[in-house]
């Protein structure tokens, strides 16, 4: 059993909780990823790995409510307990010979890119941090970024912060402005990403994305997370989750994702029809 | 006299029409009266050919004319001086390529229904038996045991037994390895394999799941910081292989460890009661024929599929699955594909819709002595496919010895390993199961446990 030590609403729909978990904690490194389940009937599902602490023995992540057990996890608060919690898994990003870069967060891949970030500013990179959200009441750790980089800029869909437009507008003005980037990291949707990518290749960045595909185990036994990356399958679990973004076929990968989206929606559906009878009784 | 029937005594199972729908245990076990029947069929040979056959040497005659006085309690105890998990070798054992292979009846008729027999006993004792509470002291050693599967239960048993403080690590959330995701439950109940693990901690052995060893520690972390005295490495063939043909990355294609594990750890088959689900459609495919295949393939049936197939390159003769689990596929309705080999899968919208394969026949003997499967050229010819599972094998999980430098592991990625003792190329760190044989079968599996053991505890009294 792992213990909820802190839990923090980012947003409506966004939770930070950070778990009890020393033997993890003393061994994560930035894009490396937990894998948990929350109960007996519970489903094996994958985080990145938000943040640790050696001393402190714990690990964070930061979650979307989007299907039946993120809903869930919700519900838990600080002194609960999580059933499962095992990492860290994959294997973590690597740095080196990068004076500049560029970090992409989109929506909830802020959290995951966050890490990449803190550690890159941490080895003196001169960093830009791009965010975007669909609007400003979405916008998370702002702060956090802002302390951990250069220059950081937060986009939203629809320019209620001010600052419209998709997170490829601004690196594209800053690219064309003359920055020159060793490595652009994009962390986000599967969309974001592969736009992120396009727009990179003509320049012929480095770009490096993260994969979160589905997974149960996370230690190469399942294969459900394959990825065709540069014409060859690799499992995001143990190849990954970073990847060449110039070499993943990310309409594969977006083919993928939907894999189990009817049974996930009718998990969700009965969640909440369960939900709504205990609040009711 | 002996009981010179030439049959065995038949084993009471579930109607193949019934057991296609669910996922309840098939054969039902012998009755007491049944057993003893079935042990007066052994003609307690003076050369004892069965033993030679069994990778752990159960003393089987020994222990089936027990049964056949009626003195199981004591057959069980004899049965357990060799072997430590009888309940599960009973039921998944190959025994017609082991110890019924050599039985002296089988010449002119049927052999002893050995595997049958054993499965009784452990049954019995399970129910009826007194624990006898083994007198352990403590020998203040410490031993690591990683993989909580055949191999490393065994071990660690073995180990505890003999005063040893084992803990061991497994990565999933659940200890148990393929006896618990791969095996499904209508052939092996998940209660006898829990149960199997329950008495291992009553004997003191401490089992951490959730830790994936070569992540959170490394073999050589063990033996230094947290003071192991050995190591066993268990880790299994856990990677799963790929045919690397067309659309095999298509949404309804599926490892056989992805789709055994949705359905049997994560009770798949129960979704949304639990939340794990599996997607199968009408028309399953599975690709391989050995026992994952046919677990697979009769799990989809027991999922609701309408049409099952094995689609295998080679003949019936040649498939490397237990005679008893063929069997029982075709009599639950599953079709079988010989000699027929998958060329591509065909998608629609990122779906698989049909699996192109094409004929073959046999040509000269290969270097597994089976005769190598030939593509018939032109003979090119499609199934409808819902859904595909790969079960052409596994192979080890690399993770131990990407982060063990000085393991040593052959070409395929196996641990290198004596046969004899289960050292391997690193002071102080044994191997053994399809770890360093690639996948095998459990009782292999339960023997290197069993050997590694010994010269664990060699090693440790001389160190």
């Amino acid at each position: 059993m792992y213990k909820i030590v802190r839990k923090e609403v980012l947003n409506p729909s966004v939770s930070l909780i950070e778990v009890e978990a020393p033997y993890i904690a003393k061994k994560a490194e930035p894009g490396q990823f937990i894998i948990l389940r929350i109960d007996e009937n519970g489903e094996r599902i994958p985080f990145t790995i938000a943040d640790y602490d050696r001393e402190a023995g714990t690990v964070t992540v930061i979650f979307q409510k989007v299907g039946k057990t993120t809903y869930q996890l919700d519900t838990l608060g600080e002194g609960d307990y999580i059933l499962d919690f095992v990492g860290p898994l994959g294997v973590a990003s690597h740095f080196e010979n990068v004076k500049r870069a560029a970090v992409i967060g989109g929506g909830l891949g802020t959290a995951i890119a966050y890490p990449q970030a803190k550690k890159l500013h941490s080895l003196g990179v001169d960093l830009d941090i791009i965010t975007g959200f669909r609007d400003k009441d979405l916008i998370i750790l702002e702060k956090e970024c802002a302390e951990n980089s250069s220059n950081l800029y937060v986009m939203t869909d629809d320019g209620s912060n001010g600052n419209k437009g998709f997170v490829t507008n601004k690196l594209k003005e800053l690219i064309d402005g003359g920055a020159q980037y060793d490595v652009v990291i994009a962390i986000g949707p599967l969309v974001m990403m592969k736009a992120v990518a396009e727009l990179t290749r003509p320049y012929g960045i480095k770009t490096i994305v993260s994969m979160n595909p589905i997974m149960i185990d996370g230690t190469g036994m399942c294969g459900g997370c394959r990825v065709t990356v540069g014409g060859e399958t690799k499992f995001a679990c143990v190849d990954g989750p970073d990847f060449d973004g110039h070499q993943v076929d990310f309409d594969q990968a977006i083919l993928r994702s939907r894999m189990f989206k009817e049974q996930e929606g009718l998990s969700l559906k009965n969640h909440q029809c369960r939900m709504e009878g205990m609040k009711n009784a | 006299m002996p009981n010179m029937t030439p049959n065995k005594t038949s084993m009471p199972e579930q109607d193949p029409n019934v057991r296609n729908k669910n996922f309840k245990e098939v054969a039902l076990g012998y009755t007491e009266e049944m057993a003893v029947n079935e042990a007066q069929r052994c003609l307690n040979c003076k050369n004892r050919p069965c033993v030679g056959g069994c990778p752990v040497n159960v003393k089987i005659p020994e222990f089936i004319a027990l049964v056949a006085e009626g003195r199981f309690e004591e057959a069980y105890h004899k049965i357990n001086e060799t072997s430590s998990l009888p309940a599960i070798c009973g039921r998944v054992c190959p025994q017609e390529s082991q110890c019924e292979k050599y039985c002296v009846r089988g010449i002119k008729g049927e052999p002893v229904g050995i595997g049958r027999l054993e499965r009784f006993v452990a049954d019995w004792y399970m129910k009826n038996g007194k624990p006898t509470a083994a007198e352990i002291k403590p020998n203040g050693k410490k031993v690591a045991v990683v993989g909580s599967g055949p191999a490393g239960l065994t071990c660690a048993g073995d180990l505890a037994k003999l005063g040893y403080k084992v803990t061991v690590f497994e990565a999933f959330h659940t200890p148990g390895g393929v006896l618990m995701y791969g095996i499904p439950e209508f052939r092996l109940p998940k209660d006898i394999v829990k149960k199997e693990i329950e008495n291992l901690k009553n004997l003191g052995v401490e089992i951490m799941t959730n830790m994936v060893i070569g992540k959170v520690f490394s073999i050589e972390e063990l033996l230094t910081e947290y003071e192991f005295d050995a190591v066993f490495v268990g880790t299994g063939a856990g990677l799963p292989s790929f045919m690397k043909i067309e659309g095999e990355n298509l949404n309804g294609v599926y490892s056989a460890n992805e789709f055994l594990t949705r359905i049997n750890l994560m009770k798949g088959y129960k979704f949304p009661e639990y939340d794990t689900p599996v997607f199968f459609g009408d028309n399953v495919v599975i690709v391989g024929g050995g026992n994952v295949a046919m677990d697979a393939a009769r799990c989809a049936k027991r999922l609701g599929a309408k049409n099952v197939y094995i689609v295998y390159r080679r003949s019936e003769e040649e498939m490397p699955a237990r005679l008893e689990e063929v069997h029982h596929a075709k009599e639950e309705g599953i079709e079988f594909r010989l000699l027929c080999n998958p060329t591509r899968i065909i998608g629609e919208d990122g779906w698989v819709k049909q699996i192109e394969c094409i004929e073959m026949e046999l040509g000269e003997p290969d270097a597994s002595g089976r005769r190598r499967p030939v593509p018939k050229e032109g003979s090119e010819f499609l199934i409808d496919a819902s859904a595909v599972v790969i079960a052409i094998g596994q192979t080890p999980n690399p993770l131990i010895k990407n982060t063990t430098p000085d393991l040593e592991t052959n070409k395929r990625g196996c641990i290198v390993a004596k046969e004899e003792t289960g050292e391997t190329s690193k002071q102080g760190v044994y191997a053994g199961g399809d770890a360093v044989t690639g996948a095998a079968t459990v009782i292999l599996a339960m023997g290197a446990g069993k050997t590694a053991a010994q010269s664990i505890d060699e090693y440790l009294r001389n160190k």
